[in-house]
């Protein structure tokens, strides 16, 4: 029988405008992997922030091991054994894993202690980690690794984990299961936030959701499909995208030898890249973050010029063009990151139409813009995509990152291009979103057009496109039929294990 | 306890306020400066702002504020394009003398020749020399990287002793008995840039300077340019990718700002200063500055922006006059206006909130 370990009971938090959390209740047990499950503003984070005492609840109160727990800082939250792990790292490349740990702590021990506590932990829970290699050169998932021993250190009953598997290749994600697994056995609690079902179907005991700041549910993943999963996420039922039988036309986009040197000190050089694409055809590029997606796109979208024959659109060399010649031609692109790159945070919805649109639309007249259209543009974008938003006068910052990524994906997609290339186009869109961005692309294919989607979603490449390749460190796999690839092929196309060994979970 | 929270956009509200936050509060703050000097607060700051335009002497006064406030709106509407795009010309104050050095000196180049094209010629001449000074710190910024913060500022000092050399040399004046300083362009009627309208004090650089400010707005407001010019500043990433060119925009920014700079040297050396002189410049150039912030970098505002400032200043001239208040102590005053006004410009883009600490 396992004792509770952290109870919650009716917390709250409110921001000015939105409930984060609305009466939250529910528990965690000893030893179990407890998934918290929900859409992107469902809550999850501000819930975890205030178990890890980042953030204050208005009212509620927790209880763990039986004394009442109200972490007025991460210290105290450490302290009391809960340690979390967050999704992106805050590392320094420079320094060593031991160093880089020693910095975390409020007394650290003598360097040559803890590397070896470093390595009596690491062997013990299968992890295995240098203590004097230095960070920069690591893998994401050894990188992920020093995170979790760091937080192992200090000997948790609850350790928290955000989006783990977001920068791990399938192999990785066997080998950090393994592990979590090992800690489970000892007692120690997880609680797992992830938006991969399958992957909480695979891993955890307990699933709590969140919609809307309100705890929706409690399941249980090994008996609940996906789909169930998902629809208590959303609050109702959607459609999985569905694809139709497509015709392929000629090759619309012909990359051959590309190679362009990394753009800065922290980029990817993007080495000797093969590939073609054909009307009608969606060809998926997956691969661990940093693995030269943003250089792809540049490249592609006319950000980085490269001078060379390498890249043909229609038979036409285009690597001399910048981005409006391109897309004059037809290409156009949608980059991941929303604000600050796809569209600017302060103007409205109207200026970031004209930001891709002017030449296509016809938004300009002798240069001077033409507002009345831009805007019916911008009015069109937000129909045909429902972008909820008070009206194109709004600011693009205004809008939920859900809702401002079918804006510039719909943006593209209503230029009718000849080839577009998106990166990411569903990252951190909540399941209903998503569905209708891919919905969006699988038309567009059906329509003619040679799409290039660049993500880091497995799941979403599977779903939607024909052929699929993979990035490795500036590498392009070969490139496959999408359909019958099992996830070990996959994995391996990504870059295997990236040379991480697999724990030992008999010790 | 006192939190500041981001607002989902900036309040359009307090967006037309804050100037007029910052001007009260400077009032404040200022009627406190001159009570602690044993001056009557009240009748200092009516002085600095009411006297020039509604005092005895108005009549005097108003023309004089246009002829103050012309060549700062002039240099602010250039600064604040480049400033929009995040290109910092802070050498606005060199530009300024070259122009007026390449306006005069074409001028005085024809005397006493006259004839209708001297006076176009003079201004061509004052905005190509105002452009081509800009163009030092644009062209080694694109090619070379230099921050242009630096090579402009510097360059000032270098337009400075240029000035002092043609005073004293090529330009002085050969009737002047070895005096320094040019020929008096106000005697030379065809070089003058006399009042269009006798007794207003307006003069072609009034106009230019009006001109400009329309020129700017439909820019920014209606012409894919200026777009482009806003997009740099807010999302430089953004601007690449829609195909902004960053060296022809940087080229373009600090060019105009340089030609407006250029032209309001050469309106003030052919009209109200009339000759180059060793101390030709008294520092319009880093003013606008302010005037281009305390306008919040929008044309119109920077007209009112161009008003209020030189409106301080002739109400401080004033006030040294007649209260004996100390240059220094006007000085404050107007640096205050610019301390107020980013101040409050925090009500802008947050929302203060008096917020209660969380039950812990």
């Amino acid at each position: 029988m396992t004792a509770t370990l952290l109870s919650i009971k009716g917390l709250t938090k409110a921001y000015p405008g939105v409930i984060a959390n609305d009466d939250v209740s529910f528990e965690i047990n000893e030893g179990e992997v407890h998934a918290l499950l929900g859409e992107n503003g469902a809550g999850k984070s501000t819930l975890v922030k205030m178990i890890y005492g980042l953030v204050k609840p208005d009212s509620g109160t927790m209880t763990l091991r039986g004394a009442r727990f109200a972490p007025p800082e991460p210290r105290a939250a450490r302290a009391a054994g809960v340690a979390m792990v967050f999704q992106h790292f805050s590392l320094f490349d420079a320094l060593n894993v031991a160093e880089n740990i020693a910095l975390g702590m409020e007394t650290p021990p003598p360097m040559r202690d803890l590397a070896g506590r470093i390595r009596t932990v690491s062997e013990t829970y299968g992890l295995p980690l240098d203590p004097y290699r230095t960070v920069g050169d690591l893998s994401a998932g050894e990188r992920q690794r020093v995170e979790i021993i760091r937080c192992l250190l200090q000997n948790p009953r609850l350790l928290i984990m955000d989006e783990p598997t977001s920068v791990l290749t399938p192999q990785e994600v066997d080998i950090l299961f393994e592990t979590l697994r090992k800690l489970t056995a000892e007692g120690v609690a997880i609680l797992y936030i992830s938006h991969k079902l399958e992957e909480i179907r695979a891993l955890c005991d307990r699933a709590t959701i969140l919609r809307g700041g309100r705890n929706v549910g409690t399941c249980n993943p090994a008996t609940t499909t996906a789909r169930e999963m998902a629809e208590m996420m959303v609050g109702n039922t959607f459609d999985v995208p569905a694809r139709a039988g497509r015709d392929l036309g000629e090759v619309a986009l012909d990359v051959t030898g590309l190679s362009v040197r990394a753009p800065s000190a922290f980029g990817t050089s993007l080495k000797n890249i093969h590939f073609a694409v054909r009307q009608g055809e969606i060809l998926g590029i997956g691969g661990v973050a940093g693995n030269g997606q943003d250089e792809l796109l540049a490249v592609l979208s006319g950000e980085i010029k490269n001078p060379s024959q390498a890249i043909k659109l229609m038979g036409v060399p285009i690597g001399r063009l910048g981005p409006n010649a391109r897309r004059k031609l037809g290409l156009l692109a949608a980059p991941e990151e929303r604000l600050g790159h796809a569209a600017a945070p302060d103007m409205t919805l109207t200026e970031n139409a004209v930001l891709t649109g002017a030449g296509r639309e016809g938004l300009l007249q002798n240069g001077f813009l033409r507002w009345t259209a831009a805007k019916g543009f911008a009015n069109r974008i937000i129909t045909a995509f429902d972008v909820r938003t008070p009206g194109p006068d709004n600011t693009a910052r205004s809008l939920s990152g859900g809702n401002l990524q079918k804006f510039v994906i719909g943006r593209e997609v209503l230029q009718r291009p000849t080839v577009l290339v998106v990166n990411q186009p569903t990252w951190g869109v909540d399941a209903a979103a998503a569905a209708a961005i891919r919905q969006a692309l699988l038309n567009l294919a059906t329509e003619g057009t040679a799409v290039i989607c660049i993500s880091q979603d497995l799941d979403e490449l599977m779903e939607i496109s024909d052929r699929f390749g993979a990035l490795n460190e500036g590498r392009m796999s070969d490139i496959k039929p999408a359909q019958g690839l099992s996830v070990e092929e996959i994995g391996l196309m990504m870059g295997g294990a990236h040379g991480m060994v697999v724990a030992h979970v008999d010790a | 306890m006192l939190t500041l929270e981001r607002r989902a956009q900036p309040s359009r509200l307090w967006t037309y306020l804050t100037p007029l936050v910052a001007v009260i509060a400077t009032m404040i703050a200022g009627g406190a400066l001159f009570a602690a000097l044993g001056k009557d607060p009240i009748e200092a700051i009516a002085t600095i702002f009411w006297e020039p335009l509604f005092g005895e002497f108005a009549f005097y006064y108003r023309p004089q504020l246009l002829i103050k406030a012309a060549p700062l709106i002039l240099i602010a509407i250039g600064l604040s394009l480049g400033f929009r795009a995040g290109i910092w010309n802070i050498g606005a104050e060199g530009q300024y003398i070259i122009g007026a050095l390449t306006g005069a000196g074409v001028g005085l180049a024809f005397y006493p020749l006259e004839a209708w094209y001297i006076f176009p010629l003079m201004i061509m001449a004052g905005a190509l020399g105002g452009w081509a000074w800009a163009m030092i710190p644009g062209l080694l910024k694109v090619r070379f990287g230099t921050n242009e913060i630096l090579v402009s500022l510097m360059l000032v000092y270098v337009a400075e002793q240029l000035l002092a050399k043609m005073a004293l040399g090529l330009l002085r004046n050969p009737d002047g008995m070895g005096f320094p300083g040019s020929r008096n362009l106000r005697e030379y009627p065809t070089a003058h840039n006399a009042e269009i309208i006798t007794g207003t004090g307006i003069h072609y650089g009034v106009l230019a300077a009006l001109i400009a400010v329309i020129f700017a707005y439909i820019l920014l407001n209606r012409h894919i340019l200026g777009y482009h010019i806003r997009l740099t500043g807010q999302a430089p990433r953004a601007a690449r990718f829609a195909g902004v060119n960053p060296t022809r925009l940087i080229l373009f920014c600090l060019g105009m700002s340089g030609a407006l700079a250029g032209l309001a040297g050469m309106f003030e050396v052919a009209g109200p200063s009339g000759q180059v002189s060793i101390d030709f410049n008294v520092g319009y150039g880093f003013t606008a500055i302010i005037v281009a912030f305390l306008g919040r970098l929008h044309p119109v505002g920077i007209l009112l922006a161009g008003l209020l400032m030189a409106l301080t200043y002739i109400g401080g001239e004033i006030a040294q006059g007649n209260l004996g208040l100390s240059a220094s102590a006007i000085q404050l005053f107007q640096g205050m206006l610019l301390f107020f006004l980013l101040a409050v410009d925090v009500l802008t883009n947050f929302r203060v909130r008096l917020a209660l600490r969380g039950t812990a």
